[in-house]
C-alpha cells in the first residue's frame, strides 16, 4: 500500500545497520514483540523476518535494526536513504504482553536490544520498574544504548572483552539480580539463542519467570509453512503465529538452534560471495579512480 | 499409463473422417468403439529434469474423437457430478461439432477458471465418475475425459488471444474487500465486480494466486495461466493488495467500520499444515508439504541460480501422505535431483485421495510406493539431521465411519529406511489468523468458519467460503463456494441500494 520508502539510514556497529522505514499501515498496527517479512524481490528474491525496534504511528515509520548475515541482509544494507523496499509485511506475531508486573529485568544480547527496545518501553509505560542489562562482544557491536539508558531504573553495560562495562556476559549481572530481595517478576531475554539459553538457566533456579524472543527461519510468517516451528513444553509451536515470544524455561532451544543452521552452508557461501563481491567492487572503483 | 501404442496424427484424422459426416447419427455401440484418447505428456525421463507441464493437451482431432465418445446422455449423471453443474453434454457437444468457441462459453456460464479446474479437478471422483461410458466400460478410466475437454477449450480461448474480460455493469458506489487470492476468492471478485461494485482484494503474499501459485507445481498447473486469471481480474478494476494480512494489517471489523467496505468475503484458506507428532518430527531436513512446496513453487527455489531461497535437494527423501499433495511434493523431490523418493501411504493405492493420473504420473517418475506402511518415528544423528525413518506396517481391517476399511497397525513389524529428508504432507488445518484476531465470527471447534446456506457468518456483512469454511477440499468446491457468496453479497447489496 505505502511505499516502504527508506527515510534515514545509520550504521551501527560493524555489520549492524538500522533503517527507518515510511510503513504507515504497520506502524498504525504494531504492538511490541512483533515484527515484519521483507522481499527485497518479488521474483526470486527470500522472504526474511525482522523485529520492530521502534515505530511511530503518526509520522508513519517503523525501525528496523539487523545484522548482514546473509545475502538479503547485504542486499539490505546496500540501499540508501530513499530506496523501496519491494515488499513488506505486517506487523505479524502474538503482540508482547505487556502489563504492571512489578519489577522487570530486560536481557538483550547483541542485535537483541533492538527487538527488546519497544518491549522495555512499554513495560515502562505500564508502571513497571525496568532493570536493563545490556551485552554484547566488543564496545563496537553495542547497539542503542541511549535509547535503552533513557528507560531503565537501572542499567547494566557489559562486554566480553572489557572494552565498554563490566568484562563478562549477561547472565552474570542477571544471576546477581534475580538473587536481591525481593526477586524480579519477570525477565525478558533477547539475543543470540545461546544467551537465551543460559539466560533462561540463570532465571530457572531462582524461579523468575522468563520470556524469550525466538527469530527462526520462516517462509510466509502467517502459519502457512512450519518452517519456524519450535519444541516449547514437548509441543510443537509455530514461532510466526503461537510466538515469537515463549516461556524460556519450556523451549527446546538445542533443537531450535540445530534447526537455524538448516541452510548454514548455504548462507556461509552467500555470506562469502557478498563479502567478495564487495572486495571486488572496491578493487574496481580503486581502478576507476587510478585510471 | 497407456501401454499400447498410441494412434498417429494421421489414424485421428481418417477416424474422424469416417466418422465426422455421421457425427449425429452415431450408435452408442458406435460411440463406445471409439478409442479414448490418451493425454499426450512429456515423457517421463525427460520431464523429470525439468519443471515444465507434464500433461501436453489433447490435439484439435483428438480433442473431437474424445468428444464424440459422449452418448449426451438425457439424464446427464455427468453434471449430477460437477460441484458447478457445468452443461457437459452441450459443451462437449459443441467440441465434437467443432465449434470450441461455443464450447467454451457454455462453460463459462457456470465455471470461472476453466483452464485450472480441466487440469486440477479430481474429475475420477466428479463428473466422470458416473459417466454412462465408463460405467458401460467397467472402468472409470474410460469414461469420457470430460476435464481434458474443458482443458482443451479453455486452452483453445486463451491461444486464440480472444479471452476477454467480462463485461462489468456501470459503477455502483459499494464497496467489498475480498480477504485471500485463491480460488474462492478469485470467483468472488469477478462475480461481485461484474455488478459493478467495488472489489478490493487482499493477499499476505507477495503474489495473488493462493494454493494455486505456492501449492500446486509448474508441472501441473503453470503459473503463467493463473497470471492470466488475475490479470483479467485487473483488466476488470479489480484492485489487488499484497503485502496485506488481515488480521494483522488491519482488524477485520476495522474494514468494515472504518475503511468503509460494505461487504467481506473471507477465503483464507487451510494454511496450517498438521503434523504427525511423532518423534523426531523437529528434526533438520523434515519439512511441512506446505513450506517444502511454497520454497519450490512461490519462492522459485528450484531455479538455483536464480533464486535467494534455498531447498533442501535431498538424495534419499520420504514423503508421507497420500494425497495430490503428497504427489506434488514427491514429484518436486525426484525434479530436484533426488536419488530415492519414497511414499509412504496408510491404506492401499485404492483408498489414496490423490488423483489416477497423477499417481500414474508419480510411478512413471520412479516414486517408490510404500502402501499399507507408516512412519512411527524419525531418527537423526547427533547434530540434529534427519538419517533415517522407522516404518510399522499395517493391514485392512474392518470399514470405519466412513466407509473405508480402517488400516490396523501389525506389531512388531517395524523397520527402517534410511532417508535425509521427510516431507509430512498429511493435510491442513485452517489457518487460525482471522478467527485468533475475530473474536466477533463463530468458528467450529476444528476453527472453520461457520456459515448459514448463503456463505454468510455469524458477522453482519461478513462471509466466507473454500477451505476456510469446507477444511482441506479442491479447488473446484472453492470456487462453487466463492459463485454462493458473491451471490449472497450482490443480493445484499441491491436489497442496501433498494432500501
Amino acid at each position: 500500500m505505502s511505499d516502504n520508502r527508506i527515510i534515514e539510514k545509520r550504521q551501527l556497529a560493524d555489520e549492524v545497520c538500522e533503517i527507518r522505514v515510511e510503513a504507515p499501515l504497520i506502524a498504525r498496527e504494531r504492538q511490541p514483540g512483533q515484527f515484519v517479512i521483507l522481499q527485497l524481490d518479488g521474483e526470486f528474491g527470500e522472504r526474511i523476518p525482522l523485529t520492530i525496534a521502534d515505530a511511530d504511528p503518526d509520522a508513519g515509520w517503523i525501525l528496523l535494526v539487523f545484522q548482514t548475515v546473509g545475502h538479503t541482509t547485504h542486499r539490505l544494507a546496500a540501499l540508501q536513504e530513499g530506496d523501496r523496499i519491494a515488499h513488506l509485511l505486517g506487523p505479524l506475531g502474538t503482540p508482547t504482553h505487556i502489563e504492571r508486573f512489578g519489577s522487570v529485568v530486560c536481557v538483550g544480547g547483541g542485535i537483541g536490544v533492538a527487538p527488546l527496545h519497544p518491549i522495555a518501553k512499554a513495560m515502562k509505560a505500564a508502571g513497571n520498574r525496568v532493570t536493563v542489562v545490556v551485552g554484547a562482544r566488543t564496545r563496537d557491536l553495542i547497539v542503542m544504548e541511549e535509547p535503552m539508558r533513557a528507560i531503565a531504573d537501572e542499567f547494566v553495560l557489559c562486554t566480553d572483552d572489557g572494552s565498554a562495562g563490566r568484562k563478562g556476559l549477561v547472565t552474570e549481572p542477571l544471576a546477581e539480580i534475580c538473587a536481591r530481595a525481593p526477586k524480579p517478576d519477570l525477565a525478558v531475554a533477547i539475543g543470540p539463542p545461546i544467551m537465551m539459553k543460559f539466560c533462561a538457566e540463570t532465571t530457572r533456579p531462582f524461579a523468575v519467570p522468563t520470556v524469550v524472543s525466538l527469530n527462526t527461519i520462516m517462509v510466509d510468517g502467517t502459519g502457512m509453512c512450519g518452517g519456524c516451528r519450535v519444541t516449547v513444553g514437548g509441543r510443537t509451536r509455530f514461532v510466526c503465529v503461537d510466538g515469537p515470544e515463549f516461556d524460556g524455561h519450556q523451549v527446546d532451544f538445542d533443537n531450535m538452534m540445530q534447526r537455524l543452521n538448516a541452510y548454514k552452508d548455504h548462507e556461509q557461501a552467500a555470506h562469502e560471495r557478498c563479502h567478495l563481491d564487495e572486495a571486488i567492487a572496491r578493487k574496481e572503483r580503486d581502478h576507476e579512480r587510478q585510471a | 499409463m497407456n501401454d499400447k501404442p498410441e494412434p498417429s496424427p494421421e489414424d485421428n484424422r481418417r477416424l474422424l473422417d469416417t466418422l465426422l459426416p455421421r457425427k449425429d447419427e452415431l450408435k452408442a455401440r458406435e460411440r463406445i468403439a471409439i478409442p479414448a484418447q490418451p493425454m499426450p505428456a512429456q515423457p517421463a525421463r525427460e520431464r523429470v529434469r525439468n519443471m515444465s507441464e507434464v500433461a501436453l493437451g489433447y490435439a484439435h482431432d483428438q480433442a473431437r474423437l474424445e468428444a464424440l465418445r459422449c452418448l449426451q446422455c438425457k439424464n446427464a449423471p455427468c453434471v449430477k457430478g460437477c460441484p458447478v453443474a457445468i452443461d457437459i453434454p452441450a459443451f462437449v457437444k459443441a467440441i465434437a461439432d467443432g465449434d470450441t468457441a461455443d464450447a467454451i462459453a457454455i462453460i463459462k456460464r457456470n465455471s470461472l477458471l476453466p483452464a485450472i479446474c480441466g487440469r486440477v479437478c479430481p474429475q475420477e471422483t466428479q463428473c466422470q465418475l458416473d459417466c454412462t461410458v465408463g460405467k458401460s466400460l467397467k472402468d472409470v478410466e474410460l469414461s469420457v475425459s470430460i476435464g481434458r475437454l474443458e482443458r482443451f477449450a479453455a486452452d483453445w480461448e486463451r491461444e486464440s488471444g480472444r479471452m476477454l474480460p467480462p463485461e462489468v455493469k456501470p459503477e455502483t458506489g459499494r464497496k467489498v474487500a475480498v480477504i485471500g487470492s485463491g480460488p474462492a476468492s478469485l470467483t468472488v471478485a469477478a462475480d461481485v465486480r461484474r455488478e459493478g461494485h467495488a472489489v478490493t482484494l487482499f493477499e499476505a503474499f507477495h503474489k495473488p494466486g493462493g494454493v494455486m501459485m505456492y501449492g500446486i507445481p509448474e508441472f501441473r498447473l503453470p503459473k503463467a495461466i493463473v497470471q492470466l486469471e488475475i490479470d483479467t481480474l485487473k483488466a476488470m478494476g479489480v484492485r489487488i493488495v499484497t503485502d496485506y494480512v488481515v488480521g494483522r494489517t488491519r482488524k477485520l471489523k476495522d474494514l468494515l467500520e472504518r475503511d468503509g467496505f460494505d461487504a467481506v468475503f473471507v477465503g483464507t484458506g487451510a494454511g496450517l499444515p498438521k503434523f504427525m507428532n511423532i518423534e523426531g518430527e523437529n528434526l533438520v531436513g523434515v519439512f511441512s508439504a506446505n513450506e517444502y512446496l511454497t520454497r519450490s513453487n512461490l519462492m522459485r527455489a528450484y531455479d538455483e541460480g536464480a533464486a535467494d531461497t534455498p531447498i533442501r535437494r535431498g538424495r534419499h527423501v520420504a514423503v508421507l501422505g497420500g494425497g495430490n499433495v503428497a504427489m506434488d511434493a514427491a514429484r518436486t523431490a525426484v525434479r530436484l535431483g533426488a536419488d530415492e523418493v519414497h511414499l509412504i501411504y496408510r491404506r492401499t493405492e485404492k483408498e489414496m485421495p490423490a488423483r489416477i493420473e497423477e499417481v500414474a504420473h508419480a510411478k512413471e517418475e520412479g516414486i517408490r510406493f510404500h502402501l499399507l506402511r507408516n512412519v512411527k518415528r524419525i531418527l537423526g544423528d547427533e547434530t540434529g539431521r534427519v538419517v533415517s525413518v522407522e516404518c510399522l506396517k499395517y493391514e485392512l481391517g474392518p470399514p470405519d465411519d466412513s466407509g473405508r476399511r480402517r488400516p490396523v497397525e501389525i506389531p512388531n513389524s517395524e523397520y527402517v529406511l534410511p532417508m535425509d529428508t521427510v516431507v509430512v504432507a498429511i493435510g491442513n488445518d485452517s489457518n487460525p489468523l482471522i478467527p485468533q484476531t475475530t473474536p466477533e465470527m463463530e468458528t467450529n471447534r476444528w476453527g472453520n468458519i461457520v456459515v448459514n446456506e448463503n456463505n454468510r457468518t455469524s458477522m453482519p456483512g461478513v462471509y466466507a467460503g473454500g477451505d476456510i469454511v469446507l477444511g482441506a477440499a479442491t479447488v473446484i468446491l472453492a470456487m462453487g463456494q466463492g459463485r454462493q457468496a458473491a451471490a449472497a453479497i450482490n443480493e445484499q447489496l441491491r436489497e442496501e441500494t433498494k432500501s
